[in-house]
């Protein structure tokens, strides 16, 4: 290889190492920007007397009497003449959702994963790894239109329900969303215990899936139980596939063959007709600043975990 | 607790459920079967999904699809804006993210220490930024590219009182689709960056040539093949994104293609939306709709694809060096 260089010229050397600073910048001031402005929308609910008497914290959280002699109840109804802003059913709804998706992806995900690291022939898995990484690239708009057009039918054709859209139809399609990501993070971490390991089990006389049950499952338990909080966190950030496949009525009931409303597909469903600097605006930019900081300790939580796990398991421990 | 301890303890525990599990003579028949299972079921899940869609788009799928605008409130004719508008929204994210990715990633590997706190805090956000829910984008990028910026444009700088810049537009939406992807290029820049044998830099470093010519001349040519890679894959998640996009420029219908950076656009994944959930016609529209699924599902398992295969190629490459 040749390679000629030019005389060095002093100018361009300095402009092209601040263009290369100033990129850097521009990134990690947007990044610091998102979570200053997200907070920044959200904060008039806190200190405007104005918003104040349309959204407080006591409105949002506690039970309103709206109509005299009924019973006060939590409701969210933010475009009706008299604004509810209870943003308990919308949690709620988001926690179904959740949940069902955890109780689709978990089993699935973890035991395809347990499958392919300790059962599978090296050959298989070549194939099996990429064919399940598909699903995370289905996009999840195509996710939410397969749950409303096919789920939903069959779901309501076999089990007779009242609301076509419901959270368990919603919660199927993301647990399917959050497949991939259960499945990768706990492989990983079970590919990442060493040999050396599995080798001394071995020689000890257990049989091979001996030896994943009771030693590459324990110490590669941390890194699965990542991939399921990391799940967990996509479940509950997800926007499109509840926005098509819930039903989007902020109902509050145990029942989940109920319709419902999630925090994510609110603000996807409210967002486009909001007056700026609103009550309603404020309280959705609230909304968004709890999904926000709840994915990012989810997320946090789960990378100092994979970190702390990959040390351990190259034997770099304290 | 040190690695030989733990080594010690696993495999005395293994010792302890050996002789337990032998007295039963098991085989690991069922755990092996239920873990089969697993798979087979995420497997049939895929090929239904797939399937699914396959047969029921493949039937629509024509030039005249493809090439002419949608007719008749959505129930007939083709794509055609929306396919436009999606190529427009990617290309210009496109050139938005790929200086902030690679700079960002040059930066973080060429001119701090990797070690420093500092450093160590802004790849911690990166990562971060990638879970970050993409509605959460598409707030931002209301609050701040339009009602900000665009508002500020508008009343400071062009002193109107028509909102010209202050509204949703294709320019707002790739800026917002450009910071959701930064993550990807950043990370697939540094992992090429960290591959270049040390070698290669301190060769060039020794024969005289700057930091900043090393950085264009050796660094980032070595790099390319990863940072395409990083491209595609920000190419392909922002070809699927509609949540970030729908508050930002995306629309419902629109009669004309997108000629300026104001302009609306019109995008597959919110058109699928659209035609999913307020179709006045749904049976009417379910052969375009079925059609339009498998178009953006065509486009993004492609990229994705050439993604894969290169990146598989530079890995080959690299074991053979």
């Amino acid at each position: 290889m040749q390679y000629e260089f030019k005389p060095k010229s002093k100018l361009k050397e300095f402009l092209g190492d601040k263009l290369i600073a100033a990129m850097a910048f521009v990134t990690c001031a947007a990044i610091i920007l998102i979570f200053v402005f997200i907070f920044k929308e959200a904060i008039p609910i806190f200190t405007s007397a104005e918003i104040q008497k349309e959204a407080s914290v006591d409105k949002m959280v506690l039970k309103q009497a709206f109509i005299p002699d009924e019973p006060p109840k939590w409701s969210w109804q933010p475009n009706s003449d008299e604004p509810k802003y209870s943003l308990l059913p919308l949690v709620l709804g988001t926690i179904k959702a959740a949940l069902i998706a955890m109780l689709v992806a978990i089993p699935l995900g973890v035991g395809a994963a347990i499958y392919s690291a300790e059962f599978a022939s090296k050959r298989l898995r070549e194939i099996l790894k990429p064919a399940i990484e598909m699903l995370a690239g289905i996009p999840s708009v195509v996710l939410g239109f397969f749950a409303l057009m096919v789920i939903a039918s069959i779901l309501q054709s076999s089990f007779d329900l009242i609301f076509r859209l419901n959270a368990v139809n919603a919660g199927i399609a993301l647990g399917i969303a959050i497949i991939p990501i259960i499945f990768t993070v706990a492989e990983d971490a079970m590919t990442a215990v060493p040999q050396s390991l599995r080798d001394a089990a071995i020689a000890l006389g257990a049989n091979p899936w001996q030896v994943s049950f009771t030693m590459v499952l324990p110490a590669a338990m941390p890194g699965i139980a990542a991939g399921i909080v990391l799940g967990f966190g996509r479940a509950i950030g997800e926007t499109m596939i509840v926005l098509m496949a819930s039903g989007n009525a902020a109902i509050i009931s145990g029942n989940f063959t109920d319709s419902i409303r999630t925090m994510s597909a609110t603000i996807a469903a409210e967002l486009g007709e909001v007056v700026f600097d609103s009550a309603h605006y404020n309280v959705l930019f609230l909304i968004g600043s709890l999904l926000f900081v709840f994915t990012f300790a989810v997320n946090f939580a789960g990378d100092v975990v994979l970190l702390r796990l990959k040390e351990k398991l190259q034997g770099k421990a304290r | 607790m040190s690695i030989a301890e733990k080594n010690f303890a696993s495999a005395e525990t293994a010792t302890i459920s050996t002789a337990q599990l032998t007295g039963r003579k098991s085989t690991g028949a069922v755990p092996r079967g239920l873990t089969f299972a697993a798979v087979i079921i995420i497997l049939i899940m895929l090929v239904v999904i797939l399937g699914n869609i396959v047969i029921h788009g493949a039937g629509t799928i024509s030039w005249e699809f493809l090439s002419s605008p949608p007719e008749h409130g959505m129930v007939a004719g083709g794509i055609f804006p929306a396919i436009f508008g999606t190529t427009a929204l990617v290309i210009l994210m496109t050139i938005a993210v790929i200086p902030l990715g690679v700079f960002t990633a040059v930066y973080l590997q060429e001119y701090t220490d990797p070690a420093s706190r500092l450093t160590r805090f802004i790849r911690l956000a990166i990562n971060n930024l990638a879970g970050v829910p993409s509605i959460v984008f598409g707030l931002f990028g209301l609050g701040f590219f339009i009602g900000f910026v665009g508002g500020n444009i508008d009343s400071v700088i062009l002193d109107s009182t028509r909102p010209v810049w202050g509204k949703p537009a294709i320019i707002w939406a790739s800026l917002t689709l450009a910071l959701l992807t930064v993550p990807v290029v950043i990370v697939s820049t540094e992992e090429a960056l960290k591959a270049i044998p040390r070698e290669l830099k301190d060769a060039s470093l020794a024969l005289g040539a700057t930091r900043l010519q090393t950085i264009f001349r050796i660094l980032l040519p070595q790099a390319l093949p990863g940072i395409f890679t990083g491209a595609i894959l920000a190419v392909s998640r922002g070809a699927g994104e509609v949540a970030p996009v729908m508050f930002t420029g995306a629309a419902y219908y629109l009669p004309q293609l997108p000629t300026k950076f104001t302009d609306q656009f019109m995008e597959l994944g919110y058109h699928v939306f659209v035609m999913t959930t307020q179709s006045p016609d749904v049976d009417a529209t379910a052969p375009i709709l079925y059609g339009t699924v498998l178009v953006l599902l065509l486009l993004t398992f492609l990229l994705n694809f050439v993604a894969i295969v290169i990146r598989s190629r530079i890995r080959t490459r690299r074991a053979n060096v």
